[in-house]
């Protein structure tokens, strides 16, 4: 039996043109056209898609759960960036 | 943060139905039910297209060929969803196949019995698929993320397999005396395993209570019999076939199907390796992945090569 791995995926779905590709799961292929050719198998086979992006697990980096507080926080107390924290007159049309 | 407070915001997420992702603090015996459960069910994903794989070749149309070839690399498609649902949880393809392979980890006890004749693959479809997404629908809104999303696109597919087994029995139902006997049969033969299919009942079970307080479980593995019990018996007479349970009739009070007692002694004796078809399965898995390792190995080869050659480059591009 081999011991050395394939590496992981992630794989990102475009589900139609004029729409963002999404990340619909992971999968292990030993280099990028394997990964799109599997992805295309496991993730697509009932029209899922019409393009597909495949990124080596080990190259993405994310935020630290610890630090959600300290990083997304600070926009709660913003509430002036929504259009409705504006006080308008009702009369006022097209605004 | 100390791990009494790490708990205390787990439960509260737990509580307030916010799903726990892959990097957040869990206890360490919820990482290791998830693990269990969810490998568990890859396994039996995997193990379960077998079964249905020996009928393939001699499916009587070229409709029913094309259906049950699909459904079967679906099943496919789910154990790698699950597969890597687990892996989000700190272990490795390589340990979870080894544990399958070496006999160690568990798979559902079903996929041990034999498909005797074409009626069987009706049957399953309609029971065993049946009886997976009665189990598998409330696991959508289970409360880690990786596991309800590989929930979630499963139960789509499933219904499809569940509708494709049942046509074959009506088709079946509609045909010849003999034909008509086959679904018979097939139903005998099928029923009181797809009721085990539920696991042991809730007294026995002793997972359920801590995997239903970690809203893993949503509903105990009685409440899901008996509503599969409940839609089998009318899907049922709409075949003419009959349940195989003399004990089997309305009771008016609970607004349930009573049904007789299951035979647990079958069941444990299968989960320990003793059913009909135990080895079997477990030798086609062994085979299969030995068989294959020299496409894996090639594989990898051929990437690590055309990594070299990518660095040394060509210096007129
Ligand atoms: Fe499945
Ligand atoms: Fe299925």
């Amino acid at each position: 039996m081999s011991n050395q791995s394939e590496p992981l995926w992630e794989v990102f779905i475009r589900s139609k043109q004029g729409l963002d590709h999404k990340h619909v799961g992971s999968l292990h292929a030993a280099d990028a056209k394997m990964a799109i050719e599997n992805a295309r198998d496991v993730y697509t086979r009932r029209m899922e898609g019409v393009s597909i992006w495949v990124v080596e697990s080990k190259y993405i980096h994310a935020t630290n759960p610890d630090e959600t507080e300290s990083l997304f926080d600070p926009a709660n107390d913003k509430v002036y960036r929504h259009p409705t924290f504006y006080d308008l007159p009702d009369e006022l049309k097209y605004m | 943060m100390d791990e009494a407070k790490e708990l205390e915001r787990f439960d509260d997420k737990i509580e307030q139905e916010i799903r726990i992702e892959p990097k957040d603090w869990m206890p360490d015996d919820y990482r290791k039910m998830l693990i269990r459960q969810i490998s568990q069910h890859a396994h039996s994903e995997i193990v379960g297209m077998l079964p249905e794989a020996n009928w393939i070749t001699r499916a009587p149309s070229l409709r029913r060929k094309a259906t049950l070839l699909a459904k079967v690399q679906d099943e496919a498609g789910h154990g790698l969803y699950l597969y890597c649902a687990a892996e989000t949880l700190n272990i490795s393809r390589e340990e979870m196949v080894d544990q399958l392979l070496s006999g160690r980890a568990k798979y559902s006890s079903i996929f041990n019995y034999p498909t005797l004749s074409w009626a069987d693959i009706g049957a399953i479809g309609w029971l065993v698929d049946g009886a997976a997404i009665m189990n598998q629908v409330p696991l959508c809104r289970a409360s880690y993320g990786p596991y309800a999303r590989a929930m979630v696109r499963i139960c789509k597919e499933e219904s499809f397999h569940q509708r494709q087994g049942y046509e074959i029995l009506l088709t079946l139902c509609r045909g010849s005396e003999e034909q008509k006997a086959m679904a018979q049969d097939a139903l005998n033969r099928w029923w009181w395993p797809s009721l085990m299919m539920f696991g042991p009942n809730d007294d026995a079970s002793s997972h359920t209570a801590q995997s239903m307080k970690w809203k893993i479980k949503r509903f105990s593995n009685d409440e899901l019999r008996q509503k599969f019990v409940d839609v089998c018996k009318e899907q049922a007479d709409i075949l003419g076939i009959t349940i195989p349970d003399p004990d089997l009739k309305w009771n008016e009070e609970s607004g349930h199907y009573d049904f007789g007692k299951i035979n647990w002694d079958e069941f444990w004796n299968v989960i320990k390796g003793n059913g009909p078809c135990n080895k079997e399965r477990l030798q086609a898995r062994i085979e299969s992945h030995e068989e294959g390792a020299w496409v894996r190995e090639a594989a990898l080869a051929y990437a690590e090569k055309k990594k070299k050659s990518e660095l040394v480059g060509s210096p007129s591009n």
